[in-house]
């Protein structure tokens, strides 16, 4: 009987080339979400041409990248976002994008329905629109359900992606009643401390109880809700969600930012996590097989002082993005650590002192529409409640 | 033998084989979707 | 189905990887991955990528297995690894 490694090791030590991995294209945006993994906003004037993004293409296609997530910022505000999205699919990659929907109107939605490569990903953080919009700005919970509506009129089956917050928990079963309404499959996502959402993480992670109410749900309801493998760390709890379940930066996945920079993770867009650029000598292919930050992190992982903790092999210690911008060593707890040994961490955590990013294309001063900021600051109906919308009369869904 | 489930586009979410079931050691199935690091 | 007549008959028919499947060797065997249905399949011993490799030029499975090496005892394991692949849509059966 043929005897076999499990597969988390051979990936934990690294592949010749990424299964897939996380491209934005831009870091341009016409929204400002409050919690913006990569602090988009305004265009970098270093952005790769037309030509840059079409040689990193080729290069993903021959090392057989077999798919691509295409991001930003807003990816469709490229003027050549749809040319690249034929290039990469007659060149053998495979294209998830990722949209606000802004640009998602009918012409749109049939072009994409006539590429059965490419699959189109629509964010929503809220089920409803005082939710949403209180993270993505006014106007934001309209323009995702008119693009949901849009490709569900043609035919296309979406994904509807959702970053899970404190006020978004309440509302698993209506995101599904969305996804479904639309034909569409559901998306839930973790929250990290990562860009702008460093700044609103303490008010907008989920709290134990709902993640713990989460991963419930997901065992529960979650057949055939992805989670991009980002709720690892909820293994903890027992029985682990569908995933290789292990962090995969430098390891099978990586991100490529708008100017060729190449990170381990897109949730890690930071210089201690750069392994490299695609503009450099031997491009993609030699940062991902050669660069010096890549072959570390497959180096076996000691797991440090989570090694004598018995849930150490379910959550593999977490994620490093969560730890690193929340201030905590890479060789101890998640932040959320499901049994509490992150908590105790970040009480340790001097103030201010949490890494931040060196970039930031942030909109400066108002953007039209802006996330419209949510009430904080009321006393909750009951002292247990930890509903920040108890007691409001529920909002008009649209 | 127990027929393996086809699942739909994209929604599967095979999980890794039960410890019984020797026979499914050589093939593992996950989502494209099941990588952690992407968006 | 019983496990003896599933065996069989997988052995004994002829097999091509689908069009839309791309393979990737690894070390540890190889990647599978099928454009249409998006699904990711790993395959955890490179002689069952052999077999799979051999499959086209093959008259039946059984064929592809031997040209890979495998003994007799082994073939029922692999013939399992096969059943699912073909289950996936990895493989499709050549008329």
């Amino acid at each position: 009987m043929t005897t076999t490694v499990p597969l988390v090791e051979h990936f934990a030590l690294g592949l010749d080339a990424p299964i897939c991995l996380t491209w934005e294209l831009t870091y341009a945006c016409n929204l400002a979400c409050s919690h913006c993994l990569s602090s988009s906003g305004r265009r970098d004037p270093r952005e790769l041409t037309t030509d840059e993004a079409k040689a990193v293409i080729d290069e993903l296609q021959r090392m057989q990248v077999f798919y691509v997530n295409i991001g930003g910022g807003e990816p469709t505000v490229r003027s050549d976002f749809w040319e690249l999205l034929d290039y990469a699919t007659a060149h053998d990659v495979g294209v998830k994008f990722s949209t606000n929907g802004i640009k998602i109107d009918v012409e749109a939605a049939r072009r994409i329905a006539a590429n059965s490569y490419v699959d189109v990903q629509i964010s929503i953080d809220g089920a409803t629109a005082d939710v949403n919009d209180a993270v993505r700005g006014a106007g934001s919970y309209d323009t995702a359900v008119r693009a949901l509506r849009h490709l569900s009129d043609v035919g296309v089956s979406a994904k509807l992606s959702v970053v899970c917050t404190r006020y978004n928990i309440p509302q698993l079963d209506q995101f599904k009643e969305i996804a479904d309404r639309y034909g569409a499959q559901l998306r839930l996502t973790r929250l990290r401390p990562s860009g702008r959402g460093a700044d609103v993480w303490d008010e907008l992670h989920p709290t134990q109880a709902q993640q713990r109410e989460l991963y419930d749900w997901l065992v529960l309801h979650g057949e055939g809700v992805l989670t991009g493998d980002s709720f690892f760390h909820l293994a903890a709890y027992g029985e682990s969600l569908p995933g290789l379940n292990l962090c995969g930066a430098g390891r099978v996945v990586c991100l490529i930012d708008p100017v060729g920079d190449v990170y381990a993770c897109p949730f890690a867009i930071h210089e201690q996590f750069l392994a490299g650029n695609v503009r450099s000598e031997g491009g993609f292919a030699r940062v991902w097989r050669k660069s010096d930050l890549f072959l570390e992190l497959r180096e076996p992982q000691s797991g440090g002082t989570c090694r004598s903790c018995n849930q150490y092999d379910a959550c593999r210690g977490g994620c490093m993005a969560a730890k690193f911008f929340t201030g905590l060593p890479l060789d101890g707890p998640d932040p959320e650590c499901v049994k509490g040994y992150g908590e105790m961490g970040l009480s340790k955590v001097v103030a201010g002192a949490a890494p931040k990013p060196s970039l930031d294309h942030s909109h400066k001063g108002g953007v039209r529409g802006g996330p419209v900021p949510v009430t904080i600051g009321r006393r909750p109906d009951r002292a247990c409640d930890e509903d920040p919308l108890a007691g409001l009369a529920a909002a008009t869904a649209r | 033998m127990e027929t393996t489930v086809v699942a739909e586009e994209t929604t599967a979410q095979d999980v890794a084989p039960t410890e019984d079931v020797e026979e499914d050691l050589l093939v593992e199935d996950v989502s494209i979707d099941g990588m952690c690091g992407v968006y | 189905m019983t496990t003896a007549s599933a065996t069989p008959s997988v052995l004994d028919r002829a097999w091509d990887v689908s069009p839309r499947v791309s393979i990737r060797p690894e070390s540890f065997g190889a990647l599978l991955y099928h454009f249409g249905t998006r699904r990711l399949s790993f395959l955890k011993d490179r002689r069952l990528l052999e077999v799979v490799q051999h499959l086209a030029t093959s008259a039946t499975a059984r064929e592809a297995c031997v040209a890979a090496g495998l003994a007799a005892d082994e073939l029922a394991t692999y013939a399992l690894a096969l059943t699912k692949l073909a289950d996936t849509d990895m493989l499709q059966e050549r008329s």
